[in-house]
């Protein structure tokens, strides 16, 4: 039987790995493909919890997460394609216009 | 209670309707605009019909009714002060009120001779509308806050009609001399109204009269002094007087109906109201004296060596207001008021009359224009006149019988008020310790009623005798005369009915010895004393009637020899060679006279340069360098820790997600440790 801190501790890397993604890579398709990672950490760690625990509240908050993560890309790709089309790259360190 | 006294808003009421319509209405539509006939008929009624309920409420009182005051509303309410719309109707009040809406209403009619042709046409009658709003406000006001108002409503009209033709640089500079020396005055009459109200603690007329114990004498002396300094500003006296003859730029009726009858009587007026409190500061009263007598020689010599038809009125007028100062502080309240009300008739006559003159010389420039002559002449100056006689004779006839009025020569109207005002100052000679400036003053308001009647027959003798000058002056109008013409009726109407009352408005002041000299019977000839009696103070005559006869005599014989001497030197085209004769006689102080004492220039250099000098060195470099430089100074600290915070803004999303990362992490650590 594996124990519930081997789950733990794959989220957590993933997780991790998520962060990173984001806070380091420059395209933007990228990045949102590590915000779907941090997603699905936190899906193992609930589904983990889930079982653990004996509940199914988890689980069921498992598809919420799905649901919310499957509009999440479809909004984000869509506003990407539309940045790419006006400046012709999805670089996000050149879209920089909020700024002084 | 007087009945009648109910209607007395409407005296102030229908003005400012006037005022109302006319101005909201021509501003707002064209076609209005040029109804000069329903403009002009409804303004002059807005003035006529309140003269009729003024003279109604007038003949409904008689000379012992108590004063009645008309409350409307409460204007002003802060702590204890509080301060009405009210109006007070007595003996006083209701005689300025007949001066003011009566000879308005001539004016207005005249007016619309006058200005028929000009584009400003509603303007010009708006304004003149909102003066006598103004101008009832402060003769009728029952407060010092509500007199205030009209009396700076009057200041801000007399600015609007003198600089009536604004687009005139000349004009409209005069208008602002002429707002800006009364912001002078007003300021000490101000002054003067919180001294008031701090002894009394109110402004209304009953509390101060009611209190006038309260006043130590220095603060009697004060509070006299400011509102003589008010005075001066608005009734154009030494020192402030300069602004008058400046304000000759108006248009003609303006200058009768404000700069000669009513607006500059105010300060009068003033010091007639607070007789009382000026009784008890002879000092206070010896300053008024002297500044009027200062003033009323100053005016004539100046008047003498003016060549403008309209400067020397001015002159004249700034010269006879100084004589009313110089009634009002030998005591004569009730003889400055007779002058007051004399003068506003031949005065405006006088004014209208000239008016009339200018007229006709513009007709005769706009007619040369038309057969092509370019003529460049001064149709106001009277070297370009003479023999007018023959083609203006109405103006003619009202212009001479107001001359003789102001000169005082016997019977006329400005004879028993002048002799009264010298009457009064002799008297004030020999009782009190000030006699002997008095007399003084006396030789003084002599000389300048000698002067009075030369320069004035001057004036009308050149005008209007001899042959007319301009086709030898002006080369190219030697057939000009073809084109002088009398005015329309509805100008010579105003001018014969103020003639009248220039001969005859005397009669409402026959002095007493006049008939007490015959007769024994206790005759009360002197209704202007009787009906003033409650309103006002006034000091007692002491003279016998006998040196009131030989006064009376000196004062006639001055006015006669001077005439003769005027009919001698100006009656057949010899102005020119008399004006250098008197000039060679008198020299240096000739040229002194034809520069005005060269006041302006004085003022100039002493007040307005310095003035100018600390504004543009002092205050404009402290303003620039400290004021803004605090300001500027704050600003670029600001700016300063802006340009470097700013970096921290990179705009790329990631930084920010950092921060939030970060943000989280020691979240997380601070929950847990």
């Amino acid at each position: 039987m594996i124990g519930l801190e081997l789950y733990l501790g794959v989220s957590a890397l993933l997780f991790v790995i998520g962060v990173l993604g984001v806070l380091v890579r420059k395209n933007a398709i990228v990045v949102f493909m590590c915000v779907e990672l941090m997603l699905s950490a936190v899906n193992i760690s609930l589904v983990a919890f889930s079982s653990y625990m004996g509940d199914v509240h988890g689980m069921i908050l498992v598809f919420f997460v799905l649901c919310v993560a499957a509009a999440e890309a479809c909004v984000g790709l869509a506003i990407v394609i539309a940045i790419y089309r006006n400046n012709i790259t999805a670089d996000i360190s050149k879209i920089n216009l909020l700024r002084w | 209670m007087n009945p009648m006294a109910e209607y007395v808003w409407l005296i102030m009421a229908i003005p400012l309707a006037g005022f109302l319509i006319n101005g909201l209405v021509g501003l707002s539509s064209e076609t209005y605009r040029n109804q000069k006939n329903v403009i002009g008929w409804l303004a002059t009624i807005a003035v006529f019909v309140p003269f009729l309920i003024s003279l109604q409420i007038f003949l409904s009182m008689s000379a012992g009714s108590e004063p009645v005051v008309v409350r409307l509303f409460t204007w002003i309410e802060a702590g204890n002060f509080t301060s009405d719309v009210a109006y007070r109707v007595d003996q006083l009040s209701m005689l300025m009120a007949l001066v003011v809406t009566g000879v308005g209403a001539l004016i207005h009619l005249y007016s619309m001779g006058y200005m028929k042709d000009d584009e400003g046409y509603w303007k010009f009658f708006t304004y003149l509308n909102l003066f006598i709003f103004a101008m009832l406000n402060l003769v009728m006001a029952n407060n010092l806050v509500l007199l205030f108002l009209g009396w700076e409503g009057v200041g801000v009209c007399s600015y609007l009609l003198i600089g009536f033709w604004y687009k005139d640089m000349v004009k409209s500079s005069a208008a602002k001399k002429a707002f800006i020396y009364n912001r002078v005055g007003d300021f000490a009459f101000l002054i003067g109204m919180f001294l008031v109200f701090r002894t009394v603690g109110s402004l209304d007329f009953d509390v101060i009269f009611n209190n006038i114990a309260l006043f130590t004498p220095d603060l009697a002396f004060w509070v006299c002094v400011l509102f003589f300094v008010g005075a001066t500003g608005k009734s154009a006296q030494i020192p402030l007087f300069v602004w008058l003859p400046d304000a000759m730029a108006g248009p003609t009726p303006v200058s009768a109906l404000i700069h000669a009858a009513t607006m500059v009587t105010s300060g009068i007026y003033l010091i007639t109201r607070f007789s009382a409190l000026y009784m008890t500061s002879p000092e206070a009263m010896l300053l008024v004296a002297v500044i009027g007598g200062l003033t009323a020689i100053v005016a004539a010599t100046i008047a003498l060596t003016q060549n403008d038809i309209k400067k020397v009125l001015a002159y004249s007028t700034v010269s006879q207001l100084g004589f009313m100062f110089l009634a009002l502080g030998s005591g004569g309240y009730v003889a400055a008021m007779f002058h007051l009300v004399t003068h506003a008739f031949f005065k405006a006559c006088l004014f209208l009359g000239s008016g009339s003159v200018i007229h006709a010389m513009h007709h005769v420039e706009h007619e040369l224009d038309h057969e092509g002559k370019k003529l460049k002449f001064d149709p106001q100056d009277m070297r370009n006149m003479g023999g007018l006689r023959k083609y203006m004779p109405s103006t003619y006839k009202t212009f001479m019988i107001s001359t003789i009025a102001i000169a005082g020569l016997p019977f006329f109207s400005g004879f028993f008020s002048k002799d009264e005002i010298l009457a009064y100052l002799f008297n004030a000679g020999m009782v009190g310790e000030y006699g002997a400036i008095y007399f003084v003053l006396w030789g003084l308001a002599l000389v300048a009623a000698f002067l009075t009647t030369f320069y004035m027959f001057r004036l009308t003798l050149t005008t209007f005798h001899g042959t007319f000058k301009l086709p030898a002056k002006v080369k190219g109008a030697e057939d000009s005369a073809k084109y002088l013409h009398e005015s329309p009726m509805n100008m010579t109407l105003p001018l014969w009915v103020l003639a009248i009352l220039a001969i005859f408005g005397g009669l409402i002041g026959i002095p007493e010895f006049f008939v007490s000299t015959f007769t024994t019977a206790d005759v009360n000839v002197n209704w202007l004393y009787e009906w003033l009696r409650g309103v006002t103070t006034r000091e007692t005559i002491v003279l016998s009637v006998t040196t009131m006869w030989i006064l009376a005599f000196i004062a006639i014989a001055v006015a006669v020899i001077s005439t003769l001497l005027a009919f001698r030197m100006y009656n057949s085209d010899n102005a020119d060679a008399s004006d250098a004769a008197i000039k060679k006689r008198f020299g240096a102080l000739y040229t002194v006279w034809e520069d005005k004492y060269k006041l302006d220039e004085v003022y100039e250099s002493t007040i307005i340069k310095p003035g100018f000098n600390i504004s543009d060195r002092g205050l404009a470099v402290f303003d620039i360098k400290v004021v803004d430089g605090t300001v500027n100074a704050i600003g670029s600290i600001v700016q300063f820790f802006g340009s470097l915070l700013r970096f921290v803004q990179t705009g790329v999303i990631q930084t920010y997600a950092i921060a939030f990362v970060i943000g989280v992490i020691l979240i997380i650590g601070l929950l847990i440790f």
